[in-house]
């Protein structure tokens, strides 16, 4: 404990499991002058990491939390604070039971040991459980307990002999200074420091510290409610921390697991209980700490007659404690991390809870060194909220949705219930009308399929696939979708495309910084439509979009609803300084359609007198037209294979667009098309890969079949990565397979999600790449012109051979499957003939 | 036996008081409630004498209606009855709440057996007046003795014992009679899971107080200033080592 010192290269607040992690790992990337402070004490400074309950499981559905966990188990038993305990979740319905055959399928993929159990086999490893409530128990050998506050210390500790570290406990930051959009100091209880950059590990208190820097970090302080019942003869007499595995009893949302001689109970069944970082007591007026708040017993007693119905033991013993723990919670349940989007070198470090704080420390350290982190934090990023997903408001209502799903049955494709109709597309009249159902897109109500479409069905019931059989395959889904790519693919849809986002760059850099931004030449004609990969310093995907070239100087970006907010962070963040590039968000202000179809062509000259012959407006070229008298912006692209083109115009003219469209498309039959043909089926037929899902940090465009026959001579971002990955021999190459196969044992037909189902050898191994990377379905989803159910997955060059037979698994049950194309080369209509005539 | 023990609903103890803005409330918005930890003995001294000479135990309480939670904690570890008499929330003066928890009193020896002994705790945590016991057992006529740290009931009469700086003074009451308890007579047990469940399926017996005017009113509280106790560091690790032995050879540990 040293003197606060006037300048650090970088204050981390807080000193809780995740500032500890940021320091360790900051000092071992070679950073000195770090300083940690926190308002409370060592070494529990009254924040939540103090009352965690510190065990980890490993088996995550979502590749970021299963990585994180892996790699914060890995940290915690190197510091030798981790004791294996294994870890049981029980099922008492027959639901649950399907949700872990889907747990032993995730845990297939990320090689984590798991089986599933009798519950005459759980009671043998829990003897005082009573197993007639139960109908099954999934096993985790290596589920953990930790010491996350002995951890902190330890990596504290590692930075301080390392001489990079001043620690300072019971400081108070009262203000983070800023200029020019950067941050510039802190301003302590003790003093200000000068400094280069800002950690914010605060927990709940971080959306209170950032706005001191004038940014958001959208959580909520939540209650998690636990008691402590003891002591009870059975587990003093095992005289050790923990001898019994954890228990988490999945249908009431609740665990127990042992702390000595006593049982720990807690809770995510209660009603959601938010607190506000303004309001949570000082250290002085708390009586246990600030983030253990009494228990409101009330909301606790349902959980008591369930847990004494698990465990009739737990009947006759005490209550020695209880609290209202607070911990942090977000709008998707994701943790908050990375560099702030309003302040430069204002990083969050936020919503972490113990399984994922030792590397999610570490992330963030890679983060601010070199650019980007080793794993892909997509998911975690706190960019990737818009503005309106940051208020209060959406926080709470969207945190009160999801908290009681923390143990619950999420299905992959679940919608949001609250916080909806938000972002309204300027066709929106026109869809509701048309029976459109909504799925969210990056905050806009999107169709996904239209029922006014289900005549269709009767139509093409002779091409259309057979029918699903499984109601969770079948859930968040309809028939519809794939009558609609038939019709699509037959004559011309419309698909609404208003949740893209749009940004504009204007300027006289505008060339030389869009070339920097990008894999391939945007230095080309105006009137060019560009798609390119962005890479990471490290040569992986950053992002994946469309630039046009409108004007000398003036550029256009179209990207994903979902990625709008990551990608607006990171072009703002390459903007020159001198002010030569202008930035303009212009995603609110315009609307697209997308016209495909065989019959586009003929659609389309029947509303503008502007040439859209193939020789006059080429495959690939953008132009500015005019439709009836609205002007708009006319992109010759197609994510569905089809001859077409995206038309945008401002948001008032949108409903009048989309009129004079479905007028003129009356005589061809005109089909309103959802976002699950867009997204899905057309788009798996084509091959074409999707950020977030495919497109990962950690893969480049070789490996993802997207590299181009020349590099440009401008230097970019990830520049010489990409050149290394060109002359190497990819570790992997994405793939399309093709299911062979649908029937599981019980001889149901089954239909894979996309959620990371592992690919596997004849032989039921994993197949894992040379840099460790392990093989699984990024995307899944019919092919109804090929007839085909196709799967997205990068192989091994041993396996990525057209023609290799290999199996996925799924719902923990294997299903052959074939590979069916190695790289981009589309299955449908493979020369891109449809689109480019 | 049947003995009823009186309790109070206080914000819970243990943390940094902090007032409303208008000095007439504590903020107990993060704060939670509890039974003064002397009462929480009491009602521990009450369910041992049950369990020891048989018979039945009450607790009863004047306050909010709210307060039915300190009544409920108090039954999930062992009391078999309780009564809340409701007020409509403000603050009480020890006169007044005297007066209601006799006249209950009165009340409910009227319905049913007399009480033999009536606990209560020394003082409540919050307004610490040490008067209410003695008010009670004065109107109704009993014997008390307060600050007691050990009971003993044989023959029709209870013996007590109150500790003082050097050594204990033994009182020997006839039944029926008052006592105030204090904190360290016993350990109170936490209630079981069982426990916490049975309480909440009880009856609780309501019955309106009523209050006479005059008496003492609360203006306004006031947080005292916080009283800083002077921290120095001897010093890191083995370094510190002969620094603390002066400190301990100073008070004369050593």
């Amino acid at each position: 404990m040293s003197d606060l010192p006037s300048t650090a290269k970088v204050v981390v607040i807080g000193a809780g499991i995740v500032g500890n992690s940021v320091v360790k790992h900051l000092a071992a990337l070679g950073w000195t002058d770090i300083v940690l402070v926190d308002k409370g004490p060592l070494p529990n400074p009254g924040g939540s990491t103090g009352h965690a309950s510190n065990f980890l499981f490993p088996v995550d559905h979502n590749k970021e939390m299963a990585m994180l966990t892996f790699d914060s188990m890995a940290q915690y038993e190197e510091m030798g604070v981790s004791t294996t305990s294994g870890g049981i979740e029980v099922a008492r319905t027959e639901a649950r039971m399907e949700e872990f055959r889907r747990r032993m399928t995730s845990a297939m993929t990320w090689g984590i040991d798991a089986e599933l159990l009798t519950p005459t086999e759980v009671k043998e490893k829990v003897p005082f459980l009573d197993e007639s409530v139960i109908v099954g128990g999934f096993f985790t050998p290596s589920v953990s307990v930790v010491d996350s506050l002995q951890a902190g210390t330890l990596m504290r500790q590692y930075a301080i002999d390392k001489g990079a570290l001043t620690v300072a406990p019971v400081t108070e930051v009262m203000d983070i200074t800023v200029a020019d959009g950067k941050v510039t100091g802190v301003e302590t209880d003790k003093g200000y420091m000068e400094t280069e950059h800002v950690v914010i590990a605060c927990g709940v208190w971080s959306p209170r510290i950032a706005e001191m820097a004038g940014a958001t970090i959208p959580l909520t302080p939540a209650v998690h409610q636990m008691i402590d019942v003891g002591p009870i003869d059975i587990l003093q007499e095992t005289n050790t921390e923990i001898a019994y595995p954890i228990i988490r009893d999945m249908d009431t949302f609740c665990y127990e697991r042992q702390t000595s001689g006593s049982m720990e109970v807690g809770s995510y069944a209660h009603r959601p209980i938010f607190h506000h970082p303004d309001t949570i007591p000082s250290i002085e007026e708390s009586r246990l700490s600030p983030t253990e708040l009494p228990l409101t017993q009330d909301d606790f007693d349902p959980q008591l007659e369930q847990a004494i119905e698990l465990m009739p033991l737990l009947g006759d013993a005490e209550m020695k404690y209880g609290i209202n723990g607070l911990l942090s919670l977000t709008p998707d349940a994701m943790p908050l991390v990375g560099e702030c989007v309003e302040i430069k070198n204002l990083w969050s470090a936020a919503a972490i809870w113990i399984k994922e704080g030792p590397s999610t420390g570490k992330t963030i350290a890679e983060w601010m060194t070199h650019g980007y982190p080793e794993l892909d934090p997509h998911a975690s990023d706190v960019a990737r909220f818009y503005t309106y997903q940051r208020t209060e408001e959406h926080i709470l209502d969207r945190c009160a949705e999801h908290f009681n799903k923390t143990y619950g049955i999420v299905h992959p494709r679940e919608q949001w219930e609250s916080q909806r109709g938000y972002r309204i597309s300027s066709f929106h009249k026109r869809t509701e009308a048309l029976g459109a159902v909504y799925f969210e897109a990056g905050g806009w109500e999107r169709p996904h399929w239209y029922e006014s479409n289900e005549g269709l069905l009767e139509k093409y019931k002779d091409q259309l696939p057979a029918a699903r059989e499984h109601e969770w395959d079948y859930r968040w889904w309809s028939p519809i979708q794939n009558a609609e790519h038939l019709a699509l693919r037959e004559s011309v849809a419309m698909i609404d495309l208003t949740a893209f986002a749009i940004f504009d760059f204007k300027g006289a850099g505008a060339v030389e910084y869009m070339n920097y931004m990008t894999v391939n030449q945007v230095d080309r004609e105006v009137g060019s439509g560009i798609y390119t990969p962005l890479l990471t310093e490290q040569g992986g995907f950053r992002s994946d979009l469309t630039v046009l070239r409108l004007g000398d100087n003036h550029f256009r970006v179209v990207t994903g609803g979902f990625d709008g907010g990551r990608d607006a962070y990171w072009f703002n963040k390459w903007l020159p300084e001198d002010g030569s590039v202008t930035f303009e968000d212009k995603t609110s202000a315009l609307t697209t359609v997308g016209v495909w179809g065989p019959n586009a062509r003929k659609l389309v000259e029947k509303v503008t007198k502007d040439d859209v012959s193939n020789e006059g407006f080429p495959y690939g070229d953008v132009r500015q037209y005019t439709i009836g008298s609205i002007p708009v912006t006319m992109l010759r692209i197609s994510y569905v294979g089809e001859l077409g083109w995206e038309i945008t115009c401002n948001m008032e003219h949108g409903l009048r667009l989309w009129d004079l469209l479905w007028e003129a498309g009356r005589e061809f039959d005109v089909t309103p098309v959802g976002a699950g043909v867009y997204g899905t089926s057309g788009r798996l037929e084509k091959g074409y890969r999707l950020m977030g899902a495919e497109l990962e940090s950690e893969y480049n465009p070789v490996e993802a079949g997207l590299n181009r026959p020349r590099v440009k001579s401008q230097d970019f971002i990830g520049k010489a990565a990409y050149l290394k990955a060109r002359d190497e021999e990819p570790a992997a190459h994405m793939c399309t397979l093709t299911v062979e196969n649908h029937t599981s044992t019980s001889g149901v037909a089954r239909h894979m999600m996309g959620g990371n189902e592992p690919i596997l050898t004849l032989d039921g191994e994993r197949i894992l790449d040379s840099h460790g990377r392990v093989s699984r379905v990024t995307s899944a989803g019919m092919g109804p012109t090929l007839g085909k159910y196709l799967l997205l997955a990068y192989l091994p060059p041993e396996y990525a051979v057209e023609g290799t037979d290999l199996q996925v698994m799924y719902q923990n049950e294997l299903f052959p499957v074939k590979v069916a194309r190695v790289g981009s080369k589309p299955l449908f209509d493979p020369d891109d003939s449809r689109m480019e005539q | 036996m049947r003995i009823l023990t009186c309790v109070k609903r206080v914000p819970s103890p243990g943390a940094k008081i902090v007032v409303t803005e208008d000095g007439k409330a504590v903020d107990t918005n993060m704060l939670g409630f509890a039974v003064s930890p002397h009462e929480e003995c009491a009602a521990e001294e009450a369910i041992q004498l049950v369990e020891q000479h048989g018979g039945s135990s009450t607790v009863m309480t004047l306050g909010p209606a709210e307060a039915e939670e300190q009544l409920r904690t108090i039954m999930s570890v062992g009391v078999d009855e309780a009564v809340l008499l409701t007020t409509d929330g403000s603050d009480w003066d020890p006169m007044a709440t005297a007066r209601a928890l006799t006249a209950a009193v009165r009340e409910l020896e009227a319905a049913g057996e007399p009480f033999d002994l009536i606990l209560f705790g020394n003082e409540s945590a919050d307004s610490g007046g040490y008067q209410v016991g003695v008010r009670v057992a004065r109107a109704l006529g009993r014997p008390i003795v307060s600050g007691i740290k050990g009971v003993e009931i044989a023959d029709g009469e209870v013996t007590a014992r109150r500790d003082t700086p050097t050594g204990a003074e033994v009182y020997r009451l006839p039944l029926p009679a008052v006592l105030a308890i204090k904190e360290g007579i016993n350990l109170p047990r936490y209630p079981t899971l069982k426990g916490r469940l049975g309480a909440k399926k009880k009856e609780v017996t309501v019955m309106e107080a009523s209050r006479e005017p005059g008496g003492q009113a609360m203006l306004t509280l006031l947080a005292p200033p916080s009283q800083e106790t002077p921290t120095e560091i001897l010093g890191d690790g083995a370094a510190a080592a002969s620094a603390v032995v002066d400190v301990l050879e100073r008070i004369g540990v050593l």
